[in-house]
């Protein structure tokens, strides 16, 4: 089924809010309430998107936990921004300990709570796309192949961020880094190389696996709220743009996530037992180009020494996430 | 507290750190003028009343609405809604019906019988006004609130002016009109009628300052050679008479002559009367006609005819002659030589007015121009304490702009009474299309009113447009786009990235905690209304 959206009342299930819906249909941040699980004063960049993830996810996490939540955190900016010693901005008992374990520690104390008879208390692991999909990759895999009570969530900026914006196996092809520089006849990250990690996730057969968007908050906090309802080995995969790595003005993370979103690239949708249940629409398809063209990062597809037939690459990237995952409604085909 | 273990320094929170610092511009909430409430000539605030619509509150939106205009129900029937044409949903797909939401408060507080809220204190001031149009009940409404006392002389036997005497039934059914002027009268507004004013200066000396509101009654004559035989009468006296047990007989073969709005209505009031031929002639081309295309096209509908570039030339008994003209470079229709007859058994002239000013004589410092009375910003001829508005004076002619006139003039009587001068709040900047984020409304379509059928429209005086339910009341309110103005979407207290937004609460909208605002600017790109601004720090 997925998240179903409330179609009219205004601004329906696509603002934050919204005072006509009933109670009950609101979102958890807009709530006056919401644990706001990373609080002010934390040192993220302006519009950061992966600070914003971070508190949607949360802090429905909390709310669908009734409070009771421990997060373990890899390094990372997340990590770095906002728990610089002794202070931090979290509002959650909260753990790190290195950059490649989160998982494993997550495990850990999913293994105590259960020892010590805490079934109320839950476990949330959390890291950027470089501690997933790189140095974590072989915790992460074994806490989904032993089915471990936790939920990771990947805070996707498809580069190393906090070390000054290296290459992950996230980075999509073209994408200029400190590692993949815009030289050469195939400028910036390589064609055909990378993982998917959310596919890898749901090859591993685990209870639940979804995709989801800064842009799109309450498919995102529906995910949250599903996967924490659920035991064993979960996966959310969060697309959170970073205007420094990006190159994108503060103002647009989520008007660039939800580029990505409309033009295909980046497919949402979630998957029970690796099996694909429910995809979010497309709602006005745009070109790649309308999603590449404000980001300095793929400034050298564009300008006096274009490389159309790169963006005609990463189109066709876009078109096969389209029929793959039937991202168009028949109707808006 | 006990420390962490290893921990040696004690552990803090982020809150000490204030990333206000950081910022090189701030977000600051506003309210931008939306474009519909720009354009509506009687200054309601239309998003405003919307806003209270759209959460199923009609009262409080008919209260809002009322405190600009006091004729929600005529207005949501006959007003051009200017409003609909400047709305910036129009760019999106069509304009937020506000007309027919208008009308759907106006007939919700008819039948639930909902009233004026009574002025608590007296002035002690009098005013007078000459006439009982939307004009003069309008500035009498807006007195009466401020608490004057305040005496409308009207030479005609029932109030409404061409509310009552122009438009015809089958557009505004009079139990409308009435329920909304009595209203008006509950108010304590003493209504004198059959008394015509002959001499203002006399008529207000017992009044401390005076509106007139006598709009333009003098049909304007064009030179035709008639022969004794011939049925000519002008669209004014024609349309009066419907008022009266003797209907007008015109015959079965009417011809109107002119092309605005009176033409029109002339037509299609002859049709009903049982005419079979309804000939509108106009001497320019339909892209030129001063008259409404919605209204163009409902009469055609009816089965109305329309000659055009053709002038008429000579009446006869049972029979026009009429030249066919064409447009010159200017668009301005030239004779061509060539006549040709038509039969007709009366000829209506809907020429367009003038006004009568023969109440003005004696009074001193009056400027009038074409037979036009002049009045300042303030609505104040060059006589003190004599004020004028709708038709009389120089405007557009409608029932809107004379029930705007109508309270701007009330406002600067009041500041007259009081010795002192009106100042009208400035006008907030504009919030045109290009401040709003639309990705955030839902696809909607406006809602069509129904339209009476169309044996029903050729014979009956039955009202022609149909109101909208409560449902689809509701759907229309919630179409808008709330421009320029917050409507608590939470958007800027979801979006920002450092929690630096603070939510006060239904209805009490928001602020920014400037401390850790880092000034990213997400909350005003994401804000759907156009209702946050970035502006640069002092640095
Ligand atoms: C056929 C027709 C159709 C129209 N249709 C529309 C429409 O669909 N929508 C729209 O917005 N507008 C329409 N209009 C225009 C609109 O009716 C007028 O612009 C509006 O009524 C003007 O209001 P007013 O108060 O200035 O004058 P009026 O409505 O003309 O009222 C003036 C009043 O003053 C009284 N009066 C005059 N002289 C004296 C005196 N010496 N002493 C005392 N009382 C006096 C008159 O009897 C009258 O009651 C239409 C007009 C006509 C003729
Ligand atoms: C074992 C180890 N290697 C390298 C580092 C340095 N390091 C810290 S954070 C980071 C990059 C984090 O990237 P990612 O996981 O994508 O998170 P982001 O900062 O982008 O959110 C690196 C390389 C480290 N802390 N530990
Ligand atoms: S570098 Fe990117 S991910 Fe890191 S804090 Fe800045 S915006 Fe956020
Ligand atoms: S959308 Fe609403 S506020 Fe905006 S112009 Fe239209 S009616 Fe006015
Ligand atoms: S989103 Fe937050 S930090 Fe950014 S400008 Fe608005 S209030 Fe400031
Ligand atoms: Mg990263």
């Amino acid at each position: 089924m997925g998240f179903q959206p409330v179609k009219f009342y205004q601004t329906g299930t696509y603002t934050v809010g919204n005072r006509l819906l009933s109670p009950d249909q609101r979102s958890v941040q807009a709530g006056e309430s919401r644990s706001n699980s990373i609080n002010s004063g934390h040192r993220a960049c302006q519009g950061c998107g992966e600070a914003l993830g971070a508190r949607y996810a949360i802090d429905a996490a909390m709310a669908e936990s009734h409070g009771q939540l421990i997060a373990v955190n890899a390094t990372g900016c997340l990590e770095v921004f906002s728990t610089p010693y002794p202070e931090s901005s979290w509002q959650v008992p909260w753990i790190h300990s290195v950059f490649g374990n989160a998982p494993a520690v997550a495990t850990g104390i999913a293994a105590a709570m259960k020892v010590k008879g805490k079934t109320e208390v839950r476990v949330v692991a959390q890291g950027g796309d470089g501690g997933t999909t790189d140095i974590g990759f072989g915790c992460l895999s074994g806490m989904f192949e032993r089915n471990d009570d936790v939920l990771y969530i990947c805070y996707d900026n498809e580069a190393y961020m906090n070390t000054g914006v290296q290459r992950s196996s996230a980075t999509p092809p073209s994408a200029r880094t400190a590692t993949t520089m815009p030289v050469g006849p195939e400028p910036g990250n390589a064609f055909g190389q990378g993982k998917n990690l959310p596919e890898i996730a749901m090859a591993h057969g685990i209870p639940y696996v979804a995709t989801a968007t800064v842009a799109d908050l309450r498919d995102l906090e529906y995910k949250v709220r599903r996967a924490m309802k659920m035991h064993g080995a979960r996966y959310i995969h969060i697309f959170v743009p970073c205007p420094l790595g990006w190159g994108t003005a503060s103002n647009d993370t989520i008007r660039i996530a939800r580029l990505a979103r409309e033009s295909g690239l980046f497919p949402v949708f979630e998957a029970e037992q690796g099996e694909v249940t429910s995809v979010l629409k497309i709602r006005r398809k745009i070109t790649v180009e309308e999603y590449l063209m404000p980001q300095k990062r793929f400034a050298h597809l564009f300008g006096s020494h274009p490389h159309p037939e790169m963006v005609a690459r990463i189109q066709d990237i876009a078109d096969r996430n389209i029929r793959k995952y039937g991202l168009l409604d028949e109707e808006a085909a | 507290m006990i420390k962490p273990f290893a921990i040696t320094l004690k552990p803090g929170t982020s809150l000490a750190n204030l990333t206000g610092t950081w910022r090189t511009e701030r977000p600051v909430y506003l309210d931008r003028l939306p474009p519909c409430n720009n354009a509506c000539p009687s200054g309601e605030n239309i998003q405003g009343w919307l806003y209270h619509a759209e959460s199923g509150d009609y009262e409080q939106a008919w209260r809002l609405l009322t405190e600009e205009n006091p004729f929600p129900a005529v207005m949501g029937r006959v007003c051009y809604h200017p409003c609909e044409n400047q709305c910036n949903r129009g760019k999106l797909d069509s304009p937020v019906g506000i007309n027919s939401v208008e009308r759907f408060l106006g007939d919700e507080a008819i039948k639930r019988g909902w009233k004026f809220s009574v002025p608590q204190h007296s002035s002690g001031r009098k005013v007078l006004i000459v006439g009982a149009g939307p004009s003069g009940l309008s500035a009498a409404y807006h007195l009466a609130r401020m608490g004057h006392s305040v005496e409308i002389q009207e030479a005609g036997p029932l109030a409404g002016g061409m509310m009552r005497f122009g438009i015809p039934k089958y557009r505004l059914p009079r139990d409308v009109l009435d329920a909304e002027v009595q209203r008006i009268l509950d108010l304590g507004v003493r209504l004198k009628l059959n008394s015509k004013v002959a001499n203002i200066a006399q008529s207000m000396q017992d009044f401390d300052a005076a509106f007139l509101a006598v709009g333009a009654h003098i049909a304007k004559r064009a030179y035709i050679p008639a022969g004794d035989a011939a049925h000519i009468i002008d669209a004014v006296s024609m349309l009066r008479s419907m008022e009266g047990k003797e209907k007008p007989m015109l015959g079965r073969r009417v011809v109107v002559y002119g092309g605005g709005n009176t033409a029109i209505d002339v037509a299609r009031t002859a049709r009903r009367l049982g005419a079979t031929d309804s000939i509108i002639v106009y001497r320019r081309t339909r892209e030129k006609m001063p008259a409404h295309d919605f209204e163009v096209e409902e009469a055609l509908q009816e089965g109305v005819m329309i000659k055009w570039l053709s002038t008429i030339r000579q009446a006869d008994e049972g029979q026009l002659t009429v030249e066919k003209m064409r447009l010159d470079d200017k668009g301005m229709p030239e004779p061509t030589g060539e006549f040709e007859t038509m039969e007709a058994d009366s000829l209506v002239l809907a020429l367009g007015q003038d006004v009568d000013l023969s109440l003005l004589e004696g009074v001193s410092n009056l400027e009038v121009k074409n037979g036009i009375v002049q009045v300042s910003d303030n609505m104040m001829t060059g006589y003190p304490g004599l004020f004028a508005g709708g038709d009389m004076v120089i405007s557009e002619r409608n029932v809107t702009v004379a029930a705007g006139h109508g309270k701007k003039a009330a406002r600067h009587i009041d500041a007259f009474l009081r010795g002192a001068s009106y100042e009208p709040q400035s006008k907030h900047e504009l919030a045109d299309y290009g401040k709003l984020n639309t990705w955030y409304y839902s696809d909607a379509d406006k809602t069509v009113r129904p339209m009476l059928d169309i044996i029903r429209r050729q014979t009956s005086f039955d009202e022609v447009q149909g109101g909208l339910n409560e449902t689809n009341a509701l759907f229309e309110a919630r179409r808008c786009l709330s421009c320029g103005n917050c409507f608590e979407c939470d958007n800027c207290y979801g979006v920002c990235p450092d929690n630096a937004v603070i939510k006060l609460g239904p209805g009490k909208r928001f602020k920014f905690n400037y401390d850790y605002c880092k000034g990213c600017g997400l909350c005003a790109t994401e804000c759907p209304c156009g209702a946050i601004k970035m502006v640069p720090e002092e640095i």
